[in-house]
């Protein structure tokens, strides 16, 4: 009995709001990223770019640059042979250019010097002769019959071509009743996390060793890179993740500032720190490619799809990077969302002298879920159905396989739907607000962590350590990258659950080679999902091993101990042994004590062989949201205003619903600023937009109030049932604002972002035919 | 040519020999060694290194060390109370203003520089006074929940004294 006359009980964890572990040090200003590291020793790195976009490099002279003061290295292409990448089959991007250059921008020296003013003027010492070559700075400019190849390996500029069919996609069209073809084209956009790229590297000349930090989401992969590209035993590279500043998945493979960053340290033989400019940090990009996507859709009169035929075409830019992984996504995420039997895909990812694209945030899936929702909501107005009855109609009737073998274990858009329309007033309100004002549904979907990870290597996908000594703290050990998602938090609650314990009592030591077990990373929404589940298994191991301590102490057999958190015992009139009485009792003859749990995807969950690269989408878990958009746009100016997101997500159960929340929001919003304001723009390959204010990155007074909501269908597999939270809701926004457009305007824009000039040109446009109609 | 710059910076005088070009937030971070200010742009675009400079939040990216002779200095380092949180960092822990955290030293300097002007502002005009930061992760939502929570805990604070 506690001093209150209650009886112990476990404490909660899952399920609670709980504020950030990690947020005191973040808010007091406490919390170092890269960038925060300093040593008067420190050297400053500095990248020289290319300024051509596409050449061969005749001879690059750095004699001057090494004559200058304060200058300790430059390096050049020649410093390594061996290219880094994503996928094993495509690792042939330079961390410096060597023969060939292919965009603007791209790595063609790198200084370390006593200052940054001087590594700068290092820089521009350097002499390189290029011989060009033409560029390419549209998919179609590079696909053209005589355009030269970028890459040896990648003829006709064609980083991968996916075709598949699946079912019957002519018969589907044959049972329609419409048969609707629309196109739709999305800008490049950028991930522009606050935090620019930085690397700090110390080299120990004594033992040939190398202490790394860097902003990345995947130390791991920085780490392996490493290895490969410094021809380096990966024994001698202590990689070590500070705080980083968001992420949104432009630093889930290894960048070339980290590697360049450590080519310096090595040959300066000291510690070398680089810090990217805005500009620079827009230019490594790896951000959402340019994409056409053409749908060709049957439905019946009641709104259901009976056939898809989707061709698209992204401008990957210059190097392979997650190319042949996004342009899959695009095609497997066509499905298992709807029940969907015939699809035919044709995905085209497009080699271009552009900064090479990545896996941002709603990998592979926003833009063609942009324009498959959109065609959707076409349709619906054609057949003068409801767009929420038509989402309906194509629901997937029971849980289990996809045609295209997807696994769905939990399914909660229906309720997801029903929540929006609810509290959005949409039955009440569509189609009889007043003009300019319009309401629009997006849904959409995602993935929790890809079943088969890109570096297949037979380890499970997820290992965590918990350490427990004389002290009574849990200390999980985890590699899994904290980059704002809050996942430290997510794996203290899941800890504190199974042991039932205060969670203040579980620390968490993460992301340092050399003390925490290996994790794959933060991309794809891994880690709650994978890095949860294996911490519910090692804090079960854990519990087990303290039931026992606590039954030899108490003369029981461990089945009669009852763990209530903080207190063990072997029957309700039994006083019990306190938390740090069992944790001394277990320690006795053992000292401290290590418990370990894996998680491992099981294989029903790594998708389909019905085509080439059918394995990516496979997952243990999707998640759904669904949203409706408000919108008011100006009449004279066409300036849109979002008014309000109602969204729904299904994340199954919501470990914490606080950060929930915030993912929710922030997912809603990014995808906000794609449908909105946000676009690169290039003048003959040269970026010009590479600040927060040509870039349009929505500001406080642009954003609207997003009321989240969160649907909870537990799934079987997941951490006490949760799934993915951070990245299924982005992509819903976009076609839920083109309609809300729609709905308002009666124009539908089909580019991305929906400028004034764009929706102002198509209102211009309508007004012109409606006069000379009159006429 | 270096000269002298007399200030406060979070309530301590310091005299440092400084170059005239050099930016108050690399003074800060890589003179004092204060680096919780924060660098997410090239200059003016981000807000994230927001300091108050004589009680008003201003962008240290684009005030020279040299101007603030004379003046006080105030940075993220210096809210909380002997290691407490103020009310408008605990706002931000308790309602999840900060994810990352990068935008936060920033964001609650723009706060603390609003609060200490208008101790009451409603959702718009916290919208309109902290337009110059930006925040990547929460879409604002949180961040207004955050100010809002420590504008209401000053105010029970004050209604209690
Ligand atoms: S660092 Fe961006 S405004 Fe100062
Ligand atoms: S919390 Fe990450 S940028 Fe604001």
């Amino acid at each position: 009995m506690d001093g209150n006359g209650m009886p112990p009980a476990p404490i909660t964890s899952i399920g609670e709001p709980l504020p950030m572990v990690d947020g005191p040090e973040k808010i007091a200003g406490k919390a170092l990223y890269t960038s925060d590291f300093y040593d008067p020793s420190a050297l400053a790195g500095a990248i020289k770019r290319s300024t051509v976009a596409h050449a061969r490099i005749v001879s690059v002279d750095t004699s001057a640059a090494e004559a200058l003061p304060g200058v300790h290295a430059v390096i050049t292409g020649s410093e390594t042979d061996e290219g880094h990448g994503v996928l094993p089959i495509s690792r042939t991007e330079l961390p410096i250019a060597h023969d060939k250059v292919r965009y603007k921008g791209e790595p063609v020296a790198a200084v370390a010097a006593d200052s940054i003013e001087i590594a700068i003027k290092a820089c521009d010492l350097i002499v390189v002769e290029y011989e060009e070559l033409p560029a390419y700075y549209t998919a179609e400019d590079a696909l053209a019959k005589d355009a030269v190849d970028l890459h040896d390996h990648r003829e006709g500029n064609i980083e991968r071509h996916v075709e598949f069919e699946i079912g019957d996609v002519d018969g589907g069209f044959a049972d329609a009743d419409l048969v609707h073809e629309t196109e739709y084209h999305c800008a490049e956009v950028c991930q522009v996390q606050t935090e620019p790229h930085a690397a700090y590297v110390e080299y120990d000349g004594e033992r040939d060793e190398l202490t790394v930090r860097a902003s990345t989401q995947v130390p791991y992969y920085v780490h392996l890179m490493l290895s490969k590209i410094l021809k380096m035993p990966k024994s001698k590279i202590r990689v070590i993740k500070p705080y980083v500043g968001g992420g949104f998945g432009c630093r889930t493979e290894a960048l070339n500032v980290e590697m360049i960053t450590a080519m310096l340290a090595r040959r300066a033989k000291g510690t070398v720190r680089t810090v990217v400019s805005r500009e620079d940090t827009f230019i490594t990009h790896r951000g959402r490619q340019e994409q056409t996507i053409k749908i060709q859709m049957g439905m019946t009169k009641d709104g259901r799809i009976t056939a898809v035929d989707c061709k698209t075409i992204q401008r990957g830019g210059a190097h392979s990077g997650y190319g042949i992984v996004t342009i899959l996504y695009a095609g497997s995420m066509l499905f298992a969302i709807y029940d969907l039997h015939n699809v035919r895909y044709d995905g085209k990812r497009v080699l271009t002298n552009t900064p090479p694209c990545g896996a941002f945030r709603g990998h592979g899936t926003v833009n063609t879920r942009h324009a498959f929702e959109n065609a959707m909501d076409e349709m619906s107005k054609k057949l003068g159905l409801d767009p929420f009855a038509v989402r309906r109609v194509n629901l997937i009737p029971e849980l289990g396989f996809t045609a295209s073998d997807q696994w769905i274990n939990s399914y909660g858009l229906p309720e997801c739907l029903d929540i929006v329309e609810k509290a959005s007033g949409w039955k009440e309100r569509i189609g009889k607000l007043p003009p300019g004002r319009g309401l629009g549904l997006g849904c959409s979907h995602y993935i929790s962590g890809a079943s088969k990870p890109v570096n297949w290597t037979g380890e499970p996908h997820a290992t965590v350590n918990l350490k427990l000594d004389f002290d009574g703290t849990v200390v999980i050990l985890t590699g899994a990258s904290e980059i704002g998602q809050g996942s430290n938090t997510i794996l203290v609650q899941c800890v504190a659950e199974v042991l039932g314990i205060d969670p203040s009592r579980v620390k968490v030591v993460d992301a340092d080679s050399r003390v925490t077990p290996k994790d794959n990373g933060s991309y794809s929404s891994r880690v709650t999902y994978m890095v949860g589940n294996a911490a519910i298994e090692a804090a079960n191991n854990l519990k087990g091993m303290l039931v026992e301590a606590a039954a030899r102490k108490l003369e029981v057999s461990p089945e009669d101990v009852e763990c209530l958190g903080e207190v063990y015992r072997a029957g309700t009139q039994d006083e019990g042994m306190t938390f740090e009485e069992v944790v001394m009792a277990a320690l006795e003859g053992t000292g401290t004590i290590t418990a370990k749990g894996n998680f491992d995807t099981l294989p029903e969950s790594w998708g389909g062989k019905k085509y080439r690269g059918a394995a990516i989408g496979g997952t243990m878990a999707f998640s759904y949201a669904a949203q409706v958009v408000e919108v008011t746009v100006d009449p004279d100016t066409a300036d849109i205003t979002v008014d309000k997101v109602w969204v729904a997500h299904d994340c199954g159960k919501a470990l914490n619903p606080l950060t929930v929340e915030g993912q929710i929001q922030g997912s809603v919003w990014m995808g906000m600023g794609q449908a909105l304001t946000e676009e690169t723009s290039y003048h003959d390959g040269l970026l010009i937009s590479g600040n927060m204010l040509d870039y349009r990155v929505p500001t406080f007074v642009d954003s609207p109030p997003i009321e989240a909501h969160i649907v909870e269908s537990n799934d079987p597999h997941g951490p006490f049932g949760a799934k993915e939270a951070g990245e299924a809701s982005l992509a819903g926004f976009l076609p839920a604002l083109t309609s809300a457009v729609a709905n308002a305007m009666g124009v539908r824009v089909h580019e991305l972002p929906v400028t004034p000039d764009r929706l102002l040109q198509l209102l211009e446009d309508k007004e012109r035919k409606m006069r000379s109609a009159a006429e | 040519m270096k000269s002298l710059l007399s200030l406060r910076v979070n309530g301590r005088q310091r005299d440092d020999a400084v170059s005239g070009n050099l930016l108050l937030v690399d003074y800060l971070r890589e003179v004092v060694g204060l680096t919780g200010t924060k660098i997410g742009c090239d200059g003016g675009e981000c807000g994230l290194c927001t300091v108050l400079v004589d009680g008003k939040a201003q962008h240290a990216c684009l005030t020279l060390a040299g101007s603030c002779d004379g003046a006080s200095v105030e940075t993220i380092e210096s809210l909380s109370d002997g290691g407490r949180l103020n009310a408008i960092q605990r706002g931000f822990h308790e309602k999840l203003g900060a994810q990352c955290g990068f935008c936060t030293p920033g964001m609650v300097m723009a706060a603390e520089g609003l609060l200490r002007t208008n101790p009451d502002p409603d959702e718009a005009t916290i919208r309109t006074e902290m337009a110059s930061n930006i925040c990547r992760c929460t879409g604002y939502v949180k961040i207004i929940e955050a100010v809002r929570f420590a504008a209401d805990e000053l105010k029970s604070e004050t209604e209690a004294a």
